[in-house]
């Protein structure tokens, strides 16, 4: 899956105000650009102390494992990660016997802020059902930075980034946005910098669900028409701007829609497509080949594994949970074995949580899927299964060269958990964000409390 | 029915002496599920259906089966301290969702004749080792529910172990939007329902039978086993009503305190105001549900010998009657002398019952963590089998391995408080069950991708 960092290109539109291009132009005009980041992240990381764990078990996120092993931190880097390290006299040493230190939990589908606790009506920000093709709205335009789902998602989950998507009652939901798991006063002081967006689009039977008396799509064939549909407006709108971006001439109309969906045309955006049924994650397979775009992961993916071979060879990921089955029929056909299954055919894995609960415990999730695998007959080991947590969901987001496994170079963003994290029995102890030490079980004041917690009974309590 | 499933059900009649089925599990570790602390090399002995004996130093009876455990665990049954299992094959296909009802009914309405026990989430569970479950209706039409049972996950097509085992009523956010928008009316509806259930009971006299004889007294008259017998159509009743017969008469055994009245309320105040109703109506059997903020009132909790179920792993302030949720709280309302069960509550219920036991072991690993109250192991594996059966006063028939329970016995892969750990046997009433569900099925179909000479479809 190839995804450019640079590729945040093409984002939205700036009719005023914006960067023009060169004398050299000057025949054509000013040329209206488009500018790619109009609501740029303003995250900053938090100063951290250097620090050194020793003698403790490493599972580097990439599959590789060192037990007895030590890492260094500091400048909010991972500095060295090997049987012993290199750091200056007098940094600070953590002893890690008996516990496990990994890569943070990447969480590639959230609704956190989206759909925030209190789940009151006047929060329920995260679909917007006024009509089946909604690619012009964006998700991070309904988060709610001071969601408490966020603190415990880092406190108990570990999980120190994350996708929030739109929902699934569209067949383009709209964009999505990634964060970093830091509490911020504004969404876009968590916002994940250099982070490609993302399209969610759905298929099944929540679209026609939601629409089929409301103007339709009311079947799967309407969801596929509807969307072929809008691809072809979406390339017609591309075709006016390829050729207006080199020949310049009028400018022309702005479509917020079309832009987000010229973005995954342009390779920029990555789709993230809310498919359950293998044979329905087939056609959008042949669909994007048409549209002219590739899929990125399929989300909740219940029947990836009778299809694994297929999307082995596609590239595709699937986003999955380890035993959730059954609320609809698209889910009947779901198996324990779904993420190991799919693992050893030779695509991508992850495991992803859809819920504010689950997010707390993706590390036990990953757990019952290695066990089921194991079940099955396939030798899975803990540094492997913490690929379906890390690297995996790191590389669908593209930001796998800033974070995602314990590289020397990339951004500080660990776990020590307090025994094996594959165990019920374990919790995060601390965790860190860009090397900010952001939890510490044994320091009540290292524990986020949102404003709407504060003055709340249970404010500051273990979570 | 499978072949191994037959296979052992012969072993057994070839084994045991004639009229006595024994089984001995031996050489695991074992739990008894009554809070003590698991011990190793146990033997359990099931005899016709029961346990017998169940411990280190059990001898092994003559005549009986062995099963070999060593290596393994060996626990009660798990029972789904609250569920709506077996009223719900999938969720969002209406014709197999039987959790609730716009009918003209509410307190009536039982559950028995609802359950499926073909519903693919009784298998599921059961191969989970889940072996009882609490099955409540959800509220429709008015604050009461209705009537709950116990069910069993076996494979017998036959569930329902006790019918009408509890009224279910809402009394909190939910209880206040089905009384027509405030918590304040949910409690006039309730007092109302229970000054018409005992204007029913003490006009019974009146009643007659279905044999036709009048009971000498109604405050002994049996529990209205059933809502349609004949007798209760003639029960003089005021013009002041607001019930139907039926739901007035479905009331009579909680008045009576003769059917468990379980509540569910979350806030601590909704909590104090049930505690309160014990001061008010001290004849009826009360448990709470939910309780989210138990922690909060957990000594009045205690003192007031009213026990929750409550869920394992709130930890969001997901509205406002639970914003001091905490994974602490079931541990510190233990802490404070509360008889607390576990339970899964609006938490997939209809499906997901068997996450409890991993619940109760992130309430174990608590205790690794500062400030915050958890289970011991013991503990944890009692809030998921003895305490819902005693909490609903059905402790001496399943959720322990103590003499005399029915033969309800899991062994396990490993420690069944962790998430590496499988059901590998399953007995339920002393038959050994099947473990095999369309899961396993489909599993066992998509193992292989490669192309065959056939089909998938032919693949079984």
């Amino acid at each position: 899956v190839r995804f450019g960092l640079a590729g945040v290109a093409l984002a939205a539109l700036v009719v005023a105000g914006c960067a023009t291009t060169g004398s050299a132009d000057k025949d054509q005009g000013e040329r209206v650009a488009i500018s790619p980041d109009p609501f740029p992240s303003t995250y900053q990381r938090y100063p951290g102390a250097p620090v050194v764990i020793t003698n403790v078990t490493i599972l580097d996120g990439e599959g590789g494992r060192i037990d007895n092993g030590q890492v260094y931190l500091a400048d909010g880097r991972i500095q060295a990660v090997g049987q012993s390290v290199n750091a200056p006299a007098g940094t600070q040493t953590i002893d890690g016997q008996g516990k496990y230190v990994t890569p943070g939990i990447i969480d590639v589908h959230s609704h956190l802020g989206d759909y925030p606790s209190p789940a009151v009506a006047a929060h329920q920000d995260g679909n917007e059902a006024t009509g089946p093709a909604r690619p012009e709205v964006w998700a991070e335009h309904s988060v709610w930075p001071q969601d408490p789902g966020f603190s415990r998602a880092l406190a108990n989950g570990g999980v120190t980034a994350l996708q929030i998507l739109p929902g699934s009652a569209n067949l383009f939901g709209g964009r999505s946005v990634t964060l970093k798991n830091v509490p911020a006063r504004t969404m876009q002081g968590m916002k994940f910098p250099g982070a490609p967006y993302g399209l969610k689009m759905a298929c099944g039977e929540n679209p026609k669900r939601v629409y089929g008396d409301k103007g339709g799509p009311a079947t799967r064939m309407g969801n596929i028409a509807v969307t072929r549909q809008t691809w072809i407006e979406a390339q017609a709108y591309k075709r006016k701007w390829d050729k207006y971006e080199a020949d310049g001439g009028d400018v022309p109309d702005r479509d917020l829609a079309m832009d987000t969906l010229k973005g995954v045309l342009d390779g920029d955006i990555i789709v993230h497509n809310h498919c359950y049924r293998a044979d329905e994650m087939a056609i959008m397979i042949d669909l994007s080949k048409e549209a002219g775009y590739k899929i990125g992961t399929f989300h909740h993916a219940v029947e990836s594994y009778k299809i694994a071979d297929l999307l082995a060879r596609e590239g595709i990921c699937s986003a999955m949970w380890a035993d959730w089955y059954g609320f609809k029929m698209e889910s009947y056909d779901a198996i324990r074995e779904n993420i190991p299954f799919v693992d050893r055919a030779g695509a991508c894995a992850i495991v992803h949580s859809d819920d504010p609960n689950g997010i707390q415990r993706l590390n036990q999730e990953a757990a019952k899927a290695m066990a089921a695998g194991r079940r099955a007959g396939l030798p899975i080991t803990e540094e492997y299964a913490w690929r379906w947590l890390s690297m995996n969901p790191a590389k669908a987001l593209g930001i796998f060269e800033q974070t995602g496994s314990l590289k020397p170079g990339k951004m500080a963003d660990v776990v020590l958990w307090n025994g094996n994290p594959f165990s019920t029995y374990t919790r995060p102890e601390r965790v860190w964000v860009d090397g900010a030490l952001l939890y510490d079980v044994n320091n009540p004041r290292l524990r986020p409390v949102s404003d709407f917690e504060l003055g709340n009974v249970g404010e500051g309590d273990v979570k | 029915v499978t072949r191994a499933f037959l296979l052992s059900a012969l072993a057994l009649a070839l084994a045991a002496p004639a009229g006595a089925q024994i089984i001995a599990i031996t050489g695991g570790t074992v739990a008894l599920g009554d809070g003590s602390a698991p011990v190793q090399g146990g033997t359990v002995v099931i005899r016709d259906g029961r346990v017998v004996a169940a411990g280190q130093g059990v001898a092994v009876p003559a005549g009986a089966q062995v099963v070999d455990a060593t290596g393994k665990w060996v626990t009660p049954g798990l029972v789904a301290g609250f569920s709506r299992l077996g009223l719900v094959d999938v969720d969002a296909v209406a014709g197999s969702n039987d959790q609730s009802s716009d009918g003209p009914f509410s307190a009536a309405i039982d559950v028995a004749p609802a359950i499926n026990p073909n519903a693919a989430p009784v298998a599921i569970n059961r191969a989970e080792g889940i072996t009882r479950a609490v099955v409540a209706p959800a509220a429709g039409k008015g604050i009461f529910a209705g009537q709950g049972a116990l069910i069993d996950t076996g494979a017998d097509g036959q569930p329902v172990t006790r019918a009408r085992l509890f009224q279910f009523v809402e009394l909190g956010e939910e209880g206040a939007e089905q009384a027509g928008g405030s918590r304040a009316s949910a409690h006039v509806l309730l007092r109302n329902a229970l000054r018409e259930a005992g204007q029913i009971s003490g006009g019974a006299r009146t009643i007659r039978n279905e044999a036709g004889r009048e009971p000498s007294d109604p405050r002994n008259d049996p529990v209205v086993a059933n809502p349609n017998e004949t007798r209760s159509y003639e029960a003089r009743r005021n013009e002041d009503v607001l019930l139907t017969r039926f739901d007035a008469v479905a009331l009579v055994p909680v008045v009576q305190g003769r059917q468990a009245l379980v509540v569910r309320a979350q806030r601590a105040s909704d909590i104090r105001q049930v505690i309160a109703l014990k001061r008010e109506f001290p004849a009826l059997r009360l448990v709470i549900v939910g309780a989210d903020e138990g922690w909060t009132v957990a000594r009045e909790l205690a003192a007031s010998g009213i026990p929750v179920i409550a869920s394992a792993l709130t930890s969001l302030p997901g509205s406002f009657e639970s914003l001091a949720s905490t994974h602490s709280n079931v541990g510190r309302m233990r802490a404070a002398g509360v008889r607390v069960a576990i339970g899964t509550i609006d938490d997939d219920e209809q499906r997901m019952a068997f996450r409890a036991r991993w619940y109760a072991g992130n309430l174990v690993g608590l205790a690794k963590v500062p400030g915050a109250a958890g289970l011991s192991w013991g503990e944890a594996l009692a809030a998921i089998t003895s305490a819902p059966a005693e909490v609903l006063g059905i402790g001496n028939e399943v959720g322990s391995l103590r003499p005399g329970r029915r033969g309800d016995v899991v062994i396990w892969s490993g420690d069944p408080l962790d998430n590496l750990s499988a059901a590998e046997a399953v007995f339920i009433d002393g038959v050994q069950q099947p473990l095999e569900t369309r899961q396993t099925r489909l599993r066992d179909r998509y193992r292989t991708l490669e192309r065959g000479a056939l089909p998938e479809a032919y693949r079984r």
